[in-house]
């Protein structure tokens, strides 16, 4: 009895990490996008950086339980760091890409410490006071970032010595796609290992998993500090591909976006911040081609909508497709 | 010396009769309330609009700014707010930066994204020197009104009978529910009053803070940072809270300019990792 219980535990365990029908579907069609969309590579390129952003969040949030307000700290310090490098003539592309994602790491384990600390109110005003700090520091440095003229001067070298970066976003899409392609596949990795359970336990019930055995402080640092280093990757994308760093990857209302991508798309199975950044980029795409200054309105009204209404009446239905699709088949 | 201390009194004072209704939204309702500044701005736009364009008088704008605050607030408190209360921290930072980012847009579209200035009658822009210390008129008016207010507010939260039930709301809502008092009704009176006070602010300060439609987002830190470090379950603490952050705030910006806005946020995470609960708070087991 025992023994099938067990075994059947790990059958079902085995089965969530399954890949399904539906991912290789979603994976060929962005790989597909590539070729058939060549008119829309500068959005689809902000597609894939803002999907890799929502889901370092998705890691922070939807599987560690952190509510941050806060989390272009890394994203803003990762592209400053990689415009910076590139500005100084480390120009490669991959080499940025790493050392943007090992400081922004770095970054965030320092201040996982603050973070940990009280409770969801007290989570949020420090992360948000962190990412002001960080635009401050970035606003007043003007010798070292350009201050609100932006970070010029950003020259990179071409992919791997051969690729070389095209104003039409040819090049960077598919630098953008790759990396997005490869992180998800480690977060998949990360997130259905033991390690990535226990994460999902302190996320349920803290306590109780502290009972159990498992660090709970040590879990938090780690899946921040994960998070941290995957958001400053998706800043160093950005500024590679832009080639160019403004404070605005500092500011406030970026958090607040990647947040609203995060929730647009669902929180907690990975696939949520690129959904959600795709829907999220075609819509403000749309409206500020309707009203160029007050998109924001519209930004906010869906916010409101998401809350009140709730999250499952709106999206419930295309959500309970993809369930029927993607729906265990063991 | 003295004069940026009398300064940054009076901005202090301002700062708390803005940010003391977020105070009890947060002790009361354990809810997060990011529009809070929209409240206040809002209050800003009307005063400026019934001044300048309907020529009304300035100490006649104030209390229009604090109805007109107070009424927006019900109604959205009613409509709106009432149904994410019991949603998790999440969905109402969500819902309430939504809330920012519509209100921000709105007043763009309607007045435009240029600054607003509230045409100030002649007797409140002089200055006076007193022992040597330089005062500004409309500085004394708002340290009065402030003052005034936060003792009134005081002695309704300790002698009054609705302030008592609110206390007891605040302690703890489920036992106070038990004994009859009728929570919803004292939350959605305090949160009339709390936006009313915003608008009230929002009026006072344009001339200080400035007022423009990035003003919710500008100054929602300094709200969080007052109650946040004043704790959320009196009004000392967050008037105590209100003073020292203008008092540093105004000698910063004046003494070490080039620190900028760092030395508030540095307070703030400093004290937050020091006493989560607030500098001036009680040590309660909550």
């Amino acid at each position: 009895m025992n023994a099938a219980h067990r075994a059947s535990a790990a059958a079902a365990l085995a089965a969530a990490t399954r890949w399904r029908p539906a991912e290789f579907v979603f994976w060929a069609a962005a790989a597909a996008s590539w070729f058939l969309l060549p008119d829309q590579y500068l959005l689809l390129n902000e597609v894939a950086i803002f999907g890799l952003f929502a889901l370092s969040l998705d890691l922070a949030l939807g599987y560690g339980g952190i509510v941050s307000l806060g989390h272009a700290a890394f994203f803003g310090f990762g592209a400053y760091l990689a415009g910076l490098l590139a500005k100084w003539g480390i120009g490669d592309p991959l080499l940025g890409l790493a050392a943007a994602g090992v400081a922004s790491m770095l970054l965030g384990f320092a201040t996982s410490f603050l973070v940990l600390r009280g409770s969801d109110l007290t989570r949020i005003m420090v992360t948000l006071s962190v990412s002001l700090v960080l635009f401050e520091v970035a606003n007043r440095l003007t010798w070292l970032t350009g201050g609100a003229d932006g970070l010029q001067g950003v020259v990179m070298a071409p992919i791997l010595g051969r690729f070389e970066f095209d104003m039409f976003g040819r090049v960077g899409y598919a630098y953008s796609l790759s990396v997005l392609f490869v992180l998800f596949l480690i977060a998949r990795r990360i997130m259905s290992s033991p390690f990535g359970l226990s994460v999902r336990a302190v996320k349920g019930n803290a306590l109780r998993t502290a009972a159990i055995g498992i660090p709970v402080t040590g879990r938090l640092v780690a899946i921040y500090t994960l998070a941290a280093a995957y958001a400053g990757i998706a800043g160093a994308l950005l500024a590679q591909s832009t080639q160019f760093v403004s404070l605005d990857v500092l500011a406030f209302h970026r958090s607040a976006d990647v947040l609203l991508m995060l929730v647009i798309g669902g929180v907690g199975y990975l696939y949520g911040g690129i959904v959600g950044a795709l829907l999220f980029k075609v819509m403000q795409d749309w409206l500020s081609g309707l009203t160029p200054q007050y998109w924001q309105f519209w930004i906010g009204l869906l916010l409101v909508l998401l809350v009140v209404v709730g999250r499952e009446r709106i999206f419930g239905w295309p959500l309970a497709l993809w369930r029927r699709v993607a729906g265990r088949r063991a | 010396m003295l004069t940026n201390l009398f300064d940054g009194v009076a901005y202090g004072m301002l700062l708390f009769v803005l940010a003391c209704g977020l105070s009890v939204t947060l002790g009361l309702m354990n809810f997060i309330n990011l529009a809070h500044g929209a409240f206040a701005m809002a209050g800003g736009y009307v005063a400026a609009y019934c001044v300048n364009r309907l020529g009304a008088p300035f100490l006649a704008g104030l209390p229009l700014a604090f109805v007109a605050s107070a009424l927006t607030g019900v109604v959205l408190e009613r409509t709106l707010y009432v149904h994410v209360y019991g949603k998790s921290h999440l969905d109402q930072v969500l819902f309430t930066i939504g809330l920012v980012f519509m209100s921000v847009a709105a007043v763009d579209f309607v007045q435009g994204s240029q600054q607003q200035f509230i045409a100030l009658p002649a007797f409140l822009r002089s200055r006076f020197e007193v022992l040597g210390v330089s005062i500004g008129a409309y500085r004394l008016l708002i340290i009065g009104i402030c003052g005034a207010l936060a003792l009134a507010l005081q002695l309704a939260l300790t002698r009054t009978r609705f302030g008592s039930r609110l206390r007891a709301a605040v302690d703890d809502p489920r036992v106070a529910r038990g004994l009859g008092i009728n929570v919803d009704a004292i939350f959605m009176v305090t949160f009339a009053v709390g936006s009313g006070l915003a608008g009230l602010g929002g009026a006072l300060g344009a001339e200080i803070l400035g007022l423009d439609p990035s003003f919710p987002l500008k100054f929602m830190v300094y709200f969080l940072i007052v109650v946040t470090v004043g704790g959320a379950s009196s009004i000392i603490g967050p008037f105590l809270a209100s003073i020292l952050l203008g008092v540093a705030d105004v000698a910063g910006k004046y003494y070490v300019p080039e620190a900028g806005a760092f030395v508030i946020y540095t307070v703030m995470i400093v004290v937050l990792l020091w006493r989560p609960q607030g500098l001036f708070a009680p040590r309660l087991a909550r």
